[in-house]
């Protein structure tokens, strides 16, 4: 018998594309950390005797309309795109977990109006609110940080309900709660490890999402204000320079591509290495 | 089933009015005051000047008495005047009856969202049942492919690539707008393939990011249905595999493709500030962009309240779509 994490594993590695993600992701991770040292040039050098380079031997990927390298503006965004996703599903995690266990847990009214609260922010067109918001409070990281990740929450919230509905009425539960353990204790020590599975799975999927609206916000020029570089905000200026500099529009675009793709596979693979039900049917 | 259709409508009222308070408070609580933006096109304004205009518009008054006022407006269609310079009403502006049809902002919208979403439906069915009933085979995998590309793809570097493409490197489709320059002196066949030419991209853009997604949905779906019991029943007694599928499976694996449409309403209005903003398309998202980069407030507080009402509408919709496919809720 192997133990469930040896099995995950087991499970996870046979996955090829699910292993592709997680190289993807652990590559941006090294990038991102390690920025100073890999990116080439200084990503806010401005050298106007090299403005709009095609890609070539000095700069790989060319340069923009002020003559900075984009291969180092790049990498340097990466670590945009790494903190706002991690941040921002950081906060969606804990804010669903929070209203989904209260709500499962303790049912009734509580129940009713945590619900009616998810139906409501459902139904808010969330891009619209989120460009409201950042365009009247100012757009630093935090705030867009922040305000992807209060506005994302629902799902897991419903997740996290869904658990606690069933695992409530577990043996363990009742003999946790017979020996006097209080409610709060049940919440988080009893129920909450063990419904943490799918919530790993919605986040690592949520940060593709939340990529995805940074460079959204950023392209649409209310995201991250340059200098700082962030792929969204090199794609501006690739869209100004449609018609000379396809350089400054194809690579950051590629950036966000393979960065979304990577956590989609990666959380996709998790979710199947965790589920038992599809463990019988690769076995045939 | 009339008496839950009307249980689900009064059930909107009390979301509605979440969705307003929600977005109220947050814009009214950011720092600022509506205010600022109207006396900082007059720096000669004085302080009386300023009271007596936050006055005007009840700012000097509690925030919950402020939202009541709204509210109160609202109730009778009074969505008020914009901020921006013109100084027209707000309805006017999203709703111009001077204007054509097909010239109206929300009209545009809708219409753009509407076929986008028509199309995505043609070809997301088709894709997730043949992907289901091919499980494992090549083609399978292809769409599994093609579905974590439109996933993964912001849709506004695909709408850049292709306006690169077609727009500027074949010079093939027109890059921006709804219509060339010389749209009035067109004849009536050549205004709509002018029309199409300029929503050919757009909505390929919308289409493409938008398909991942539901044939995923269906293709999980029939997934599930073909392995119950009915079907293997269905397929004992001989029927050919097409009324399996078609007749038998398909009524059921579709419901939950219903209930995902409904939901997809908000993402396909926020998604339509991007589109229009980069299509130079001039629709409510970016009538919406325009106005909170000018801090119009009337403006942005009627837009939500519109998104938030069509996103209600949307899943009474689907609600409805529901319960015309499924006996079972008919019944109860």
């Amino acid at each position: 018998m192997d133990s469930p994490k040896r099995l995950f594993w087991k499970r996870f590695s046979r996955n090829k594309l699910a292993v592709a993600g997680g190289i993807i992701v652990a590559f941006l991770f090294f990038v991102a950390i390690l920025a100073p040292l890999v990116s080439p040039y200084d990503p806010n050098d401005i050298d106007r005797k090299h403005i709009l380079e095609p890609p070539g031997i000095q700069h790989p990927l060319g340069t923009d309309d002020l003559g900075r390298d984009v291969l180092s503006r790049m990498i340097w965004g990466s670590q945009i795109s790494l903190s706002v996703g991690f941040v921002a599903v950081g906060i969606s995690v804990v804010m669903g977990m929070i209203f989904g266990s209260l709500s499962g847990y303790y049912g009734g009214w509580m129940d009713r109006i945590i619900m009616r609260f998810i139906d409501i922010m459902l139904s808010v067109p969330t891009f619209f609110l989120i460009l409201a918001v950042i365009a009247f409070i100012g757009s630093s990281i935090w705030n867009i940080m922040i305000i992807i990740g209060i506005t994302s929450w629902m799902g897991v919230a419903r997740l996290v309900r869904a658990e606690f509905l069933s695992l409530k009425e577990r043996e363990y539960v009742l003999a946790a709660r017979a020996v006097g353990a209080s409610n709060m204790r049940i919440i988080f020590r009893h129920i909450m490890v063990n419904s943490l599975a799918p919530v790993l799975v919605s986040a690592v999927l949520g940060i593709a999402g939340a990529v995805l609206v940074e460079s959204s916000l950023s392209f649409l020029g209310i995201g991250v204000q340059p200098p700082t570089p962030s792929w969204g905000n090199i794609l501006t200026l690739g869209k100004d320079n449609m018609e000379t500099a396809w350089w400054l529009s194809v690579f950051p675009g590629l950036a966000i591509l393979i960065t979304v793709l990577g956590y989609n596979l990666l959380g996709e693979g998790v979710r199947d290495a965790l589920d038992p039900r599809l463990w019988g049917a690769e076995s045939e | 089933m009339i008496r839950y259709l009307f249980k689900r409508v009064l059930e909107m009222v009390p979301t509605l009015f979440g969705i307003t308070l929600i977005s109220f408070l947050i814009l009214h609580l950011a720092p600022g005051k509506p205010t600022d933006v109207l006396s900082d096109f007059n720096p000669k304004i004085t302080p009386e000047a300023r009271e007596r205009l936050e006055k005007m518009y009840n700012l000097d008054k509690p925030i919950v008495v402020q939202y009541g006022l709204w509210l109160e407006k609202i109730v009778k269609l009074d969505f008020g005047e914009s901020f921006s310079t013109d100084r027209r009403p707000v309805l006017d502006k999203i709703w111009d009856r001077k204007q054509p049809l097909p010239d109206r902002r929300l009209f545009i919208t809708f219409m753009l969202n509407l076929i986008t979403m028509v199309i995505i439906l043609a070809i997301a069915i088709p894709l997730g049942i043949s992907s289901a009933t091919h499980q494992y085979s090549l083609y399978d995998k292809l769409t599994t492919t093609f579905v974590f590309l439109g996933f993964a793809m912001p849709s506004f570097w695909l709408a850049l690539l292709l306006m690169m493409f077609f727009g500027i490197h074949l010079d093939l489709l027109p890059l921006s707008g709804l219509k060339s320059m010389n749209y009035d002196s067109l004849s009536l066949c050549g205004k709509i393939l002018d029309r199409i030419n300029h929503l050919i991209l757009p909505v390929f853009v919308s289409a493409f990011t938008g398909l991942a997604g539901d044939s995923r949905y269906m293709r999980s779906s029939m997934l599930e249905v073909i392995r119950q019991d009915y079907i293997t029943v269905a397929r004992a007694k001989g029927l050919p595999e097409k009324k399996v599928i078609y007749n038998h499976a398909l009524k059921n694996a579709i419901l939950p493709l219903i209930t995902l449409i409904g939901l997809s309403v908000p993402g396909l209005i926020g998604g339509s500030v991007i589109m229009e903003s980069i299509f130079g398309i001039p629709g409510m998202g970016q009538m919406f962009f325009m106005s909170v980069m000018t801090r119009d407030y009337p403006m942005v507080m009627s837009l939500l309240t519109i998104g938030g009402v069509l996103t209600l509408a949307g899943n009474l919709l689907a609600d409805i779509g529901y319960m015309l496919a499924d006996p079972r809720i008919r019944a109860k």
